[in-house]
């Protein structure tokens, strides 16, 4: 492995540049480098792993049941990596691509994509001839009153403190929220030190009457005996409460408690940090700017890309492998990363097509074995639609431009919004520097109940490049095509 | 805000051979602070007991970082005189000037530097 340290140290062009350095991306590049392929894999943070494997080579995290095993196994991708023949890029953002054109602006032949990338301040771009996405799942967002006061954050951030630097919340912690990994999240902060003061689950109970049927499929799942233990361990050793709902976070300057209600009786905890979580969804934004198609998908409740048996996308070259095309978890997500290497690779003529089946087959089926049990998780944490529809017209649902759901409710209803994209024109709802991460899931919610349809109908934000924001200075300093001036110089 | 796991869960080095426990000095809206080489800004602000850095361009409403994964942009901070950095995905060095991100970035103040 080459690490990249200075943006001018990366080749011109590559077989295959893939985003994201988490087990998708880690797994892609060790076998798109085993298999031939120059490529680059690029990620935004300073350290390999990804999510759940995040800082696994620089973690000041030294017993190992704090983090529990399943973290542990990220070790071999990252030495995987290590031991290829890829650039990795740390801190390095993509910001784009694009079909590569010729001096008439024509689609240039054979297609390369145009990847912005941008690292330290400096921006350039690098020739690709595939694209692997691999830029994992965020966290549901889980507006509830109160949820921008200082103090209050993701449990995921929770879990990223103590795994890059070896941080818990100080004070009393209270979690809340829903999902497989809430308990697995709490536990890990309380084995870290974390004063844990509540677990407030708001998980409802009838979601599990209606998971019931597909609990045996779970069983067998090889997830099954990991949640179990879990479940059985967090059950004495955590402050659990079931069936909560109406959060209300509040405090002057930062937080100071939260209130709640259990099983219909109002409740009040004084505490210092709260951290919320509610599963997790794809990160569509890149692929959605890049123009890959999406659907709604019913189980797991939010947009996902729509990709086939070798996660190639809809855009020809462009494949999603890993949680951003589908919530699997991490094995599945290292193995889908695998299979979309070898896709790429046969496309550039290094593999033939009884190779890419024989290499691919078996990890196609243990894909197939590893998302088993899937739709029982999904249907025992479907949020339920007071979570994913605030009642409270005052609580913030675009968090950088500062818009209600009181807001948003009226404005649809009086001026008859069709769907996001016309919403932004009226109250900016997803036009501020997150790009409709935050609010894009509950606007589309809320814009569906005012028009009394199924969410699938209202659609989603059309997202542009760049997909982080870039300074115009980083822009200015890329050098540019002949295509490029003459486009501006007419 | 956060605090350092026990010395008994830490280890002395990482598995890439770094010490885990060297520290770094740098600023916060003049004060001065120390934190973990290896850190991001937004881990040594919360480390040090910061739990907002940036006050919103709508209401001036006062933030902290709230995803840490670079997703919702609230741990926005002018780090070295650059505004609208995310303390989440930028680590920390040695001397950093790490200043509270007031409203939105001053275009006015940007012209008067020129
Ligand atoms: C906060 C959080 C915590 C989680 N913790 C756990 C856990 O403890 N256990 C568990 O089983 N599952 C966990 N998950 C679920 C997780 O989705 C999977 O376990 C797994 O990490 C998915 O792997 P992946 O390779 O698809 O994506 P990820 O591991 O999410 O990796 C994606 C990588 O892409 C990078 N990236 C994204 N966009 C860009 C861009 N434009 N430019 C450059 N880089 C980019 C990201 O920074 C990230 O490093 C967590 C998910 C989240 C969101
Ligand atoms: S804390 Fe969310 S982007 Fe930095």
């Amino acid at each position: 492995m080459k690490r990249i340290e200075d943006i001018g140290d990366l080749a011109v062009g590559y077989d295959l540049v893939i985003v994201g350095a988490g087990p998708a991306g880690l797994a892609a590049a060790a076998q798109a480098s085993e298999l031939g392929l120059a490529t680059l894999i690029a990620d935004e943070n300073p350290a390999p792993g990804g999510q759940i494997y995040r800082a696994i080579t620089t973690t000041p995290v030294k017993r190992h049941d704090v983090l529990g095993e399943a973290y542990w196994q990220g070790l071999g991708l990252a030495e995987a990596l290590e031991a290829s023949n890829c650039d990795y890029a740390p801190q390095t953002t993509v910001w784009s691509a694009e079909l590569g054109r010729d001096e008439t602006g024509k689609i240039a032949e054979p297609r390369s994509f145009t990847v912005g990338v941008s690292r330290a301040g400096k921006a350039r771009l690098v020739q690709a001839r595939r694209l692997i996405l691999a830029t994992g799942a965020l966290e549901r967002p889980f507006p509830v009153p109160g949820w921008t006061l200082p103090g209050v954050m993701t449990a995921g951030a929770a879990q990223i403190a103590l795994k890059s630097s070896g941080l818990v919340p100080q004070g009393r912690t209270v979690l809340a929220g829903s999902g497989p990994l809430l308990l697995l999240l709490a536990d890990q902060l309380k084995r870290a030190g974390a004063d844990i003061v509540a677990v407030l689950d708001t998980t409802p109970s009838g979601n599990f009457k209606a998971a019931l049927p597909l609990l045996p499929d779970f069983l067998r799942s090889p997830y099954a005996a990991y949640g179990l233990k879990l479940f059985a361990r967090t059950r004495f050793s955590l402050p659990i409460r079931r069936n909560v709902l109406e959060l209300r976070i509040s405090g002057e300057e930062c937080v100071e408690r939260i209130a709640f209600t259990q099983s219909g009786r109002p409740v009040t905890i004084d505490c210092d940090q709260v951290l919320l979580h509610q599963g997790v969804i794809p990160n569509i934004n890149m692929s959605n700017a890049l123009g890959c198609g999406q659907h709604w998908d019913m189980s797991m409740h939010a947009w996902t890309p729509t990709v086939d048996e070798w996660f190639a996308s809809s855009v020809p070259g462009i494949a999603i492998a890993g949680d951003g095309a589908g919530i699997a978890g991490a094995p599945s997500a290292a193995i889908r990363g695998r299979i979309a290497a070898i896709a790429a690779a046969s496309a550039v003529g290094l593999l033939d097509a009884t190779t890419r089946v024989r290499l691919a087959g078996p990890l196609q089926a243990e894909a197939a074995r590893l998302s088993r049990g899937r739709s029982f998780i999904d249907t025992l944490y479907r949020p339920p639609g007071n979570v994913l529809r605030p009642a409270d017209p005052a609580t913030i649902i675009c968090r950088c431009e500062e818009v209600c759901a009181g807001q948003i409710r009226d404005v649809v209803r009086q001026l008859h919004v069709q769907g996001p994209n016309q919403l932004k024109a009226y109250l900016r709802t997803g036009m501020g520097p997150c790009q409709g991460r935050m609010c894009g899931p509950t606007v589309i919610e809320l814009i569906a109940e005012q028009r009394g349809v199924p969410v699938s109908d209202v659609g989603h934000y059309r997202l542009r490049t760049p997909v982080k924001p870039i300074t115009l200075e980083e822009i200015a300093s890329m050098p540019q095509s002949e295509a490029a001036k003459n486009a501006v110089m007419r | 805000m956060f605090r350092p796991i026990s010395d008994e869960l830490r280890q002395a080095t990482s598995h890439d051979g770094s010490p885990s426990v060297r520290a770094v000095g740098f600023t916060f809206d003049g004060r001065r602070m120390t934190a973990r080489a290896g850190d991001t800004v937004a881990a040594a602000l919360l480390v040090n007991g910061v739990a907002a850095c940036r006050e919103t361009p709508v209401s001036a409403a006062r933030r902290g970082p709230y995803c840490l994964m670079g997703v919702c942009f609230d741990c926005l901070v002018v780090i070295d005189g650059v505004g609208n950095r995310q303390a989440c995905l930028t680590p920390l060095r040695e001397g950093m000037a790490v200043e509270t991100q007031h409203g939105a970035r001053d275009i006015g103040a940007l012209e008067r530097d020129e």
